[in-house]
């Protein structure tokens, strides 16, 4: 059968179907992912195909879809549950960060919460408060949590098979912005894309560009605009555990660095990411580290949200700067 | 039926079920009389008076290690012991438990041995390993957030059609939690083999129950998402006994939760960092010593020739020892350095590895 073109928003309604196909322990649980398909239709006809006993509505709260998800993944299922909206993940951050993540370390071994957060994240669609935000912060810190971040279609459902089937729990997040901007080829067959594995997106020699979830569309469409420089574009994919040994290769043979990110700039993987560089490879850079970032400040709202999430015009003057 | 005891019992019309008041009578209610199932003999009554001492022998231990220095803060059941030892003999083995803190009693006699409870107080995480043939949840610290996992539980013992149920433990001051109510909706909407129990011993540290709701009964709180709910004399245990066995033959029946109000006294302080004295009122204890779960058994049993001052003087006799040797055995385990890493994940992520190597390379050199 010929592989289909797929937009985010299919490719992880093709991984979640067929690997539920594959393993009955599987269970879809979250505000609206019954019979609505979910708010943006990710969870579409699941139930039809699975029945309500593995694909069914919550009552609305978030701590209570997380801590039901951790008493049964403790029981042997594999609960792939939906945040409606990024800034709803806090209502269940106090179970992930005291329970999921730490179930493991805390019975040393013998209880684990293999279960997947699948988190619609950033801005971009002109959405109400709360609709807009960039969580990744907040949940790499937490030790326990891998999260991931696909940009593209064929990536959605790769990392999202081995986010499934990773025995930690996992945090999964989803683009808005290009859950149908972009139609990528996906293969109907079984692959994953490993957790902690970055993506060169382009290879290059002048500079190495770092983004992740919505950036990185943004990111190309300045690198288009720009074909005079040799740029290594960087997917970083996975935000934690992130990929240390393609940062540093990159970074290497580079010796120019540029960072970009849609959540607050303090603090966030941006920062991690230039002290890595900093600590494993100061003396490779020819030019100081550039990032782009939102600034610290509250997601505005929809009429000014463009003015807070980096923009293309942010992120040639960063490649610029760092060009020096 | 014993079914019945849930609208016979109902908390809205002011009832608190009790079967052995505190002088160790039994009730004469014809109504109480026959909801007393046939297994509750004197012999039963006597083996669970054993363990209830044990417990409490085990429990004024811990507290003597903590005050000298053996031992990190420590939470003390004492006075609920009547509401542990209910519980537990209405469990079977095969049932998972899913503590707070203040579990000690239901915890050991669920199967996870005394040492492990020690090892744990005493700052190790390898306490909350238990035997393999016990499901037992780590203790959580974290007020009020366990109980959706016993509702998690109990949703997949009965997605697998199995007979097995959730039972989990919180007190009064959890119930002001958002989660109580997210798991309290949640056990009331998908009817999971779950079985709530709070142990009301008034107090939250320093902040006496009337604060924590104005409900008049936490028990009534059920009836609001639609599941029953029964207040206990919680140092009865034989009342305990009934309403939880009713309450997790119900589950087990897949007929869904239950919530529990165990009626009772925090006799000691909150945990050894606290002192009860600043804030409560030592009339307000006077009045609840006699209440004491231990002195109604003696009564009742000594009342049958079963309980004399010499059987309760060779029981603490072998208790004592028996404890003495816990003790030294929960002392000696050592704890392993690389733990600290090792089960963060199934598999070390690499950048853990370059820090556990750091860490160990550190106490190499440190030692």
């Amino acid at each position: 059968m010929e592989n289909p073109k797929l937009n985010i928003v299919e490719a992880v309604n093709l991984a979640l179907k067929q690997e539920m196909e594959r393993d009955p322990s599987i269970l879809i649980f979250g505000e609206d992912v019954g019979k609505d398909g979910g708010v943006f239709r990710v969870t579409d006809k699941l139930q039809d195909q699975f029945g309500e006993g593995r694909v069914f509505d919550s009552p609305l709260g978030e701590s209570g879809i997380a801590g039901m998800a951790i008493g049964l993944a403790m029981y042997g299922f594999k609960p792939v549950v939906e945040v409606q909206f990024d800034g709803f993940y806090q209502q269940m951050l106090d179970q992930m960060l005291q329970h999921a993540a730490r179930m493991r370390n805390r019975s040393r071994g013998r209880y684990s919460v293999p279960m997947v957060v699948r988190v619609p994240s950033g801005g971009g669609i002109k959405a109400l408060e709360h609709h807009s935000e960039s969580i990744e912060t907040y949940v790499a810190h937490t030790p326990g949590l891998k999260v991931v971040y696909p940009s593209t279609p064929y990536d959605a459902k790769g990392l999202l098979l081995a986010a499934i089937r990773d025995p930690d729990p996992v945090i999964f997040m989803e683009p808005k912005r290009l859950y149908r901007a972009i139609k990528q080829e996906v293969p109907l067959e079984d692959y994953i894309v490993p957790i902690g594995v970055a993506n060169v997106l382009q290879e290059g020699t002048d500079l190495t560009v770092i983004a992740w979830g919505g950036m990185v569309r943004e990111v190309q469409k300045v690198i288009a605009t720009l074909p005079h420089l040799s740029i290594e574009l960087i997917d970083l994919r996975t935000i934690s555990p992130f990929d240390e040994p393609a940062i540093l290769a990159s970074v290497q043979k580079t010796g120019r660095l540029v960072i970009i990110q849609e959540a607050p700039k303090m603090f966030g993987p941006g920062s991690e990411i230039a002290a890595l560089v900093a600590e494993k490879a100061l003396y490779s850079l020819k030019a100081p580290i550039q990032r782009v970032a939102a600034p610290d400040i509250t997601v505005p709202y929809l009429k000014a949200e463009h003015w807070y999430i980096p923009d293309v015009f942010q992120i040639e003057q960063a490649i610029q700067a760092a060009m020096v | 039926m014993t079914q019945d005891i849930f609208s016979q019992f109902n908390p809205l019309e002011g009832k608190r079920f009790q079967v052995m008041d505190e002088n160790g009578n039994i009730s004469t209610d014809p109504t109480v009389a026959a909801l007393r199932p046939a297994e509750v003999t004197d012999d039963f009554i006597k083996q669970a008076y054993e363990k209830m001492l044990f417990m409490k022998m085990a429990d004024q231990k811990a507290n003597n290690l903590q005050r000298t220095g053996r031992m990190g803060t420590y939470a003390s059941i004492r006075g609920q012991e009547a509401t542990q030892a209910g519980t537990a003999l209405a469990m079977q083995r095969t049932d998972w438990l899913v503590p707070a803190f203040r579990e000690l009693g239901v915890m050991w006699m669920h199967g996870v041995p005394m040492e492990n409870m020690y090892v744990y107080w005493m700052g190790n995480e390898i306490g909350s390993l238990p035997p393999p043939d016990v499901n037992c949840i780590p203790i959580s610290i974290a007020v009020g957030s366990q109980m959706l996992h016993a509702v998690g539980l109990g949703m997949g013992m009965k997605k697998k059609k199995e007979t097995k149920v959730a039972v989990t433990f919180f007190g009064d001051g959890a119930t002001s939690e958002g989660d109580f109510h997210e798991a309290m909706n949640c056990a009331g909407v998908f009817q999971p083999n779950t079985v709530f129990i709070c142990q009301n011993n008034q107090w939250a540290i320093s902040v006496p129950r009337s604060y924590q709701t104005k409900s008049v009964t936490i028990a009534q709180k059920a009836q609001a998402y639609g599941i029953p709910g029964i207040q206990v004399d919680g140092n009865d245990l034989i009342a305990m006994y009934v309403a939880t066995k009713t309450a997790i033959d119900r589950a087990r029946r897949g007929e869904g939760a239950t919530l529990i109000e165990a009626y009772t006294y925090r006799l000691g302080d909150h945990t050894t960092s606290d002192d009860a004295k600043k804030y409560r009122d030592p009339a307000e204890v006077e009045l609840w010593k006699p209440k004491d779960p231990m002195i109604r058994l003696q009564k009742y049993l000594a009342a049958r020739n079963l309980w004399s001052q010499a059987y309760e003087d060779e029981l603490v006799a072998r208790y004592e020892k028996e404890i003495d040797v816990i003790v030294e055995k929960s002392q000696s385990v050592q704890y392993n350095p690389a733990d600290i890493f090792d089960y963060t994940y199934a598999q070390l992520t690499p950048h853990l590895i370059e820090q556990r190597t750091e860490f160990l390379t550190r106490l190499e050199i440190q030692s």
